[in-house]
């Protein structure tokens, strides 16, 4: 019998009980939203019941929302062969919490932890490895938090004088140009602006 | 008494010719058997998920070309399947066909290097000397169409940037009819070769279990005996329309993921056929003007298509609110894309999925005990581009 995103709802959703904040059902695929604490009981049962039977981590990502108080949310992405079925599972984090490491249930947890924490600095509890994966040795910062400049902090060369590559801060001949492509005839922002500044030369 | 044996580190690439690219391995070795591999990758990250965020939906697309360099548009593909999800568009049926006619000459494209090179790092030099003359054919239809060899742009969200020229599917068909000879001439070289498959049959062995653990995707998942493909279980655009087999492999080792590969080629090169057959007349992209831009000649008269294209060209279109996880069978395994909206012209976030990091993070665990000459043997089995690897 062929289970339906809307079965496995209903299947995760009694299965899990409390352990599960929110599921919802967007654009035919099906989020669950989990504290922390439940986090690996609820992939646990994920991977080893009879009807979610999720095999296969596909992915681990983050995504930094610097306005909320809990910062990054987390997203795993799972794949059933058996049903043919995708979940994502989110977890909500402050910049400080600890999630707990995925590498004990499904081995390839290793390097995409140690992709989130390369790029967004979350740390992970009982990662066996836990080191940069992408950037350069001797790299710092977090290069995909929101608040990371896209061009970086610092920029490599090669010095003649030293015989060796350098790293210094990054000099731009020109600053980055981040278009506003706001319509004027539809946020009034500029024309407002400008009135406002009027009037309180006019007072 | 007992022998005190000392390991040695071993230093491999980011400069060697079969590192596939910039890799770096650190191997520790005891005499010739590797205990240890610490891959170090990232020295082509280019950090291209950044980059897309800062880019509006339609100038991230030539970014994913730069990923797994060998089939470009499959990438696209991923990418714009997730626009149009969250858009809620419709790819025209000709679009679709033209779609899965250059996925699967990707598909072609990346096999043919992967074996051929596969071949290279074992001590045979003459199939990639022949696979890449078929290559430099395949790519000449890809500049045909779009203008360049390899980065190709060439998928847009809502269809493809242009019709066929003329004359085209008919140099395809050409080729498809050849092709198959091609392989053949390829397989005696290879597929009985002493050599090959003294370097091959019974290395790298993976079992099923252990690919659904380690992450596999595509011909390493396929290649252990698993039958998943997305094309079939899943399927996207107009792979519905289609009758192909899944080919799998019974031991899990570097020579059935060569013998899937063989014959997925000869699958895909099926599907072209098909395709061109049975590709219908009619538009190839999306004819709503607010995600495509309008055709040339409509400039001249019309003011709402010059509203259009100013508009599409400046500021790009508005993706409403929303994630969404699409993934495509990429010839290299499942290759998604993570996309959050914000309701802005620019993806919040992107994130890829790319076959190789999480086949390359196994490089460990399938080689713990091999000899050292099995190293390259096993990598050129893996399918690694690093484009994709470290984005």
């Amino acid at each position: 019998m062929k289970i339906t995103v809307n079965d496995l709802e209903r299947a995760v959703n009694s299965g899990l009980t409390t352990s599960i904040k929110k599921s919802e059902i967007n654009l035919e695929q099906l989020f669950i939203d989990v504290d922390i604490e439940n986090l690996s009981s609820v992939i646990l049962f994920l991977k080893t019941n009879e009807k979610c039977k999720f095999k296969q981590l596909i992915d681990i990502t983050a995504v930094d929302y610097p306005k909320y108080e809990k910062r990054f949310k987390v997203i795993y992405l799972f794949l059933s062969h058996e049903n043919n079925l995708r979940i994502i599972v989110n977890v909500s984090i402050n910049e400080s919490t600890l999630v707990p490491s995925l590498t004990k249930i499904f081995p390839s947890a290793n390097w995409m932890e140690r992709e989130v924490f390369d790029m967004y600095g979350i740390s992970f509890k009982d990662h066996p490895d836990l080191r940069r994966i992408l950037t350069d040795y001797g790299f710092e910062g977090h290069p995909l938090r929101k608040d990371f400049p896209l061009t970086g902090h610092t920029e490599v060369r090669y010095s003649e004088d030293k015989k060796k590559v350098v790293s210094e801060p990054v000099k731009l001949d020109q600053e980055y140009r981040d278009f506003d492509f706001e319509s004027p005839w539809e946020g009034t922002k500029y024309i407002s602006e400008e009135n406002n500044k009027l009037k309180d030369k006019n007072k | 008494m007992t022998k005190q044996t000392k390991t040695m580190n071993l230093n491999f690439g980011p400069q060697h010719p079969a590192a596939h690219g910039v890799l770096r391995l650190i191997l520790e070795l005891d005499g010739e058997i590797v205990e240890k591999i610490d891959p170090h990758i990232g020295l082509l990250h280019r950090g291209t998920e950044k980059l897309i965020e800062h880019k509006t939906y339609i100038q991230a697309i030539p970014y994913f070309d730069r990923l797994d360099y060998v089939a470009p548009m499959n990438q696209e593909h991923a990418y714009a399947l997730a626009i149009e999800k969250l858009l809620k568009i419709e790819v025209p049926i000709r679009g679709q066909y033209i779609r899965v006619l250059f996925c699967e000459i990707g598909r072609i494209l990346s096999h043919l290097l992967n074996i051929t090179t596969q071949a290279l790092d074992v001590g045979a030099l003459t199939p990639s000397l022949w696979g890449f003359e078929e290559r430099e054919t395949l790519m000449t239809f890809y500049e045909r169409v779009s203008g360049s060899r390899l980065h190709a742009n060439y998928f847009r969200p809502g269809g493809v940037h242009k019709d066929l020229p003329r004359g085209l599917s008919e140099d395809i068909l050409e080729f498809c009819k050849n092709f198959p000879k091609v392989l053949d001439n390829l397989e005696t070289l290879l597929t009985d070769n002493r050599i090959f498959k003294q370097r091959n049959v019974n290395i790298g062995i993976v079992t099923k279990q252990e690919a659904l653990e380690h992450s596999f995707s595509g011909v390493m998942l396929r290649g252990s005996g698993v039958s998943w493909d997305l094309r079939k279980s899943q399927p996207y655009e107009c792979y519905n329309d289609f009758n192909f087999k899944i080919p799998i492999g019974l031991n899990g080792d570097c020579y059935d993921r060569y013998l899937c590969r063989m014959e997925e080629m000869r699958i895909s090169n099926e599907i072209i056929k098909e395709c061109i057959k049975r590709m219908p007349p009619g538009p190839v992209k999306s004819i709503d003007g607010k995600f495509t831009p309008p055709k040339k000649k409509d400039l001249k008269n019309s003011m709402e298509a010059l509203i259009h294209h100013f508009k599409l060209f400046s500021e790009g279109f508005r993706v409403p609110e929303g994630e969404i996880y699409t993934s495509v069978e990429a010839p290299k395994g499942e290759f998604g894309v993570y996309l959050i909206s914000d309701g802005s012209n620019k993806p919040y976030k992107c994130k890829i999925r790319a076959p190789g990091f999480s086949h390359l993070q196994a490089m460990d665990y399938l080689l713990k005990g091999h000899m050292l000459a099995d190293v390259p043997a096993v990598l050129g089995s893996l399918d690694i581009v690093f484009g994709e690897v470290d984005r």
